[in-house]
């Protein structure tokens, strides 16, 4: 009996463990659709930004209540492991609590402290419940998230509330059991939450508490396993890319755009022939038309992205009723994404869908609305940049499909022709130094 | 006002410190013309040495790269750099943050090195050396000046500091507007905005705008850019408050305060 359980544990984590990875190469995978590249050195300055943005969280402080109240899910869920290290181990080895004996009276210090910190947690998770669902805030309430996003949002918070019950019944099953010196629940001494439950718990036979209890750790653990799976499926999945994105996050000035190479060869060559080289091919595509045209860090990036919102809320578009919402071009990214997996895991290469994320998933009306300000990249807890995917959108669009309202044609040939915006003579340009 | 011209100085045998980059705004918008002969005005009395570009300057292409025309870029780019680097220029001041971003960040990986500076940070630096001595009394002592962050110069470019540094010499009311420095809002006219109609919304960017700069009661909204300066213009002539608050750039209000 003891055996199967501990067979079915492993069996469990085995098969657990192997959808996420499978799972997360389907990622991976889809990430490196995009083009490959990019210079990625001060390494030392990378490290900071991990540590301030993603392990610091400094950007989220500035709004300081907010902060606090998702640091402490993020610190919950991080501290908390180490207590699921425990039941692992347990669970393969068919021991219970097989931390305490080597840490003594401190055991019961970790335990007290992962309580403390799962009664916040759920804490946290209901207030945020409240914010999202009864309260009115803005950018929580967006058209963006209709439908799927907001119900994902809504399960995240609830299966964290669900996993916190159920380890605090855990644990308040097994102080019950200890109560009554049943000799496979080692003496741990009374935790501070769960103890004031197994009071509760008093008047429960040994046999329905051994149920509750093994009920409670089995499902903890499913829960656990489960939500693991899940996260690749949500934009919670931020938990973990936000690390590399906060790496990865761009070191130089926010206002210089990534340069074209390949045009600005192609203008050399023209401008100066003698530097051609003899085998100089054109550039094939100019922009980004899909994800395939968009960089891998611009993928990795929307799948990223947890919808918060922030950019959203400062973009000066957005919050004058334009159609553009930076978070919605990180959401279209990955949709566009997502399908393009599947597309890729169906016929085993990707094959043409007549859609591309320009125009099915992103509108002109979005993109020529955007002002490069930057509000959005600025916004974003680990500034990710909304702002370079509309500017190789828009780049396809003026240079691939020559698209553009008849105002910019005129500035694009004022610039050509008079070397001004406007259509102003050349010659005029010191003029403003006789008017007086 | 003599200002000399590259060209001019090269004939001469001399180099100027520094090219004065007006920027088209600055040469033909009527507007920005009179923040581009106060900023002159300043260079000449502290005594610095600068030329123009002149009938030599173009757009730098900003306008064109932000819309999405990078051809029209990069060719802009080629030709500036070319004449630039052919006057051997190394220090670039500019009173446009769109002028001042293209120079300072996008032209070096295309073989433009300049040290650029914004004239805000000029001015900085010209106080911070007892160089801009103003009138007694003072023009805008105890008026109220609020600040409205360019995006070029602010986020951009991390320049938040400069700007209000050099209106802490008028001892004024500063005030700030609810959403400033890095949280700042656009005026509307970046990305190439400033060349064509606003998508359609339920207001206009420069009006939001414009309402804050009325809500901070300020007398004048000191700007650093040009295209900030006609959009913040045009928001509060909407709210028709334009004989209660003036928009003046950094430069004009230096100009009119010297002794």
């Amino acid at each position: 009996m003891e055996m199967l359980a501990q067979l079915s544990f492993l069996g469990l984590l085995v098969v657990a463990g192997f959808l996420f990875y499978k799972r997360a190469n389907l990622i991976k995978r889809t990430i490196f659709l995009g083009k490959p590249g990019g210079v990625y050195d001060q390494k030392a300055e990378r490290w900071k930004r991990v540590l301030l943005l993603a392990f610091g969280q400094k950007k989220m402080f500035k709004n300081p209540l907010v902060a606090f109240l998702h640091f402490i899910i993020y610190a919950g869920f991080i501290i908390i492991n180490l207590e699921v290290l425990e039941i692992v181990i347990d669970g393969i080895s068919g021991q219970h609590r097989i931390f305490a004996p080597f840490l003594g009276n401190y055991y019961r210090y970790f335990i007290n402290g992962f309580e403390i910190l799962a009664f916040g947690v759920t804490l946290v998770c209901i207030i945020f419940l409240i914010r999202r669902n009864i309260l009115y805030i803005k950018r929580l309430r967006s058209n963006d998230l209709a439908g799927w996003p907001k119900t994902d949002a809504n399960i995240i918070l609830i299966a964290e509330i669900v996993l916190m019950t159920l380890f605090f019944l855990m644990n308040g099953a097994d102080q019950a059991l200890q109560t009554l010196q049943h000799p496979h629940y080692v003496q741990t001494g009374s935790f501070i939450i769960s103890g004031s439950l197994s009071g509760l718990l008093s008047h429960f036979s040994v046999a329905n508490l051994l149920v509750l209890e093994r009920t409670c750790w089995w499902l903890h653990i499913i829960g656990i396993l489960a939500f693991l799976n899940y996260l690749p499926y949500s934009k919670h999945l931020h938990i973990i890319l936000a690390f590399p994105s906060a790496y990865y996050s761009s070191l130089e000035p926010a206002g210089k755009l990534t340069n074209m190479p390949s045009v600005q060869n192609e203008v050399l060559y023209a401008m100066d022939p003698s530097k051609a080289p003899s085998d100089a091919a054109p550039p094939t595509t100019f922009g980004a038309k899909d994800v395939f045209d968009l960089s891998w860090k611009n993928l990795m990036e929307a799948y990223s992205c947890t919808e918060c919102g922030r950019c959203s809320t400062a973009c000066p578009a957005t919050s004058t009723g334009k159609l553009l919402s930076p978070r919605k071009i990180m959401m279209a990214t990955r949709d566009r994404l997502e399908e393009v997996g599947k597309n890729i895991s169906i016929n085993s290469s990707f094959v043409d869908d007549q859609k591309t994320l320009l125009h099915n998933y992103i509108s002109v009306e979005e993109l020529r609305a955007c002002t490069t300000c930057n509000a959005c990249v600025e916004a974003c807890p680990v500034s990710l940049s909304p702002l370079n995917i509309i500017m190789e959108l828009r780049r396809s669009l003026i240079m691939e499909e020559s698209n553009a309202p008849s105002e910019w044609n005129n500035t694009f040939s004022n610039i050509e022709n008079n070397f001004a915006p406007w259509k102003f003579s050349p010659e005029d340009r010191e003029n403003w130094v006789k008017e007086n | 006002m003599k200002v000399n011209t590259m060209a001019q100085m090269m004939a001469e045998g001399t180099t100027p410190e520094y090219l004065f980059w007006v920027g088209c705004a600055g040469s033909f918008d009527q507007r920005a013309q009179k923040i581009t002969r106060a900023f002159s005005l300043i260079l000449d009395k502290v005594g610095i040495s600068y030329a123009i570009l002149g009938k030599e300057e173009t757009c730098t292409g900003d306008p064109a790269r932000r819309a999405g025309n990078e051809f029209l870029f990069q060719m802009m780019a080629y030709q500036n750099i070319q004449v630039l680097n052919g006057y051997g220029v190394k220090k670039i001041i500019t009173t446009c943050p769109h002028c001042f971003n293209t120079l300072k960040n996008e032209y070096p990986e295309l073989g433009g090195n300049y040290e650029v500076i914004h004239h805000t940070t000029l001015l900085q630096s010209l106080i911070n050396e007892g160089k801009i001595v103003l009138k007694e009394g003072g023009t805008f002592k105890g008026k109220k000046i609020s600040y409205h962050d360019s995006c070029y110069l602010g986020r951009a470019n991390n320049i938040y500091e400069a700007p209000r540094k050099v209106l802490e010499i008028f001892d004024a009311e500063l005030i700030e507007m609810k959403r400033c420095r890095s949280n700042g809002l656009c005026c509307g006219a970046g990305g190439a905005q400033m060349f064509k109609e606003e998508e359609k919304g339920t207001t206009r960017i420069n009006l939001e705008r414009a309402e804050e700069a009325v809500a901070t009661g300020a007398q004048i909204i000191a700007a650093a850019c040009p295209f900030c300066n006609t959009m913040m213009t045009d928001g509060i002539k909407n709210k028709e408050k334009e004989n209660e608050m003036a928009v003046l750039d950094i430069a004009e209000l230096i100009a009119e305060s010297m002794a």
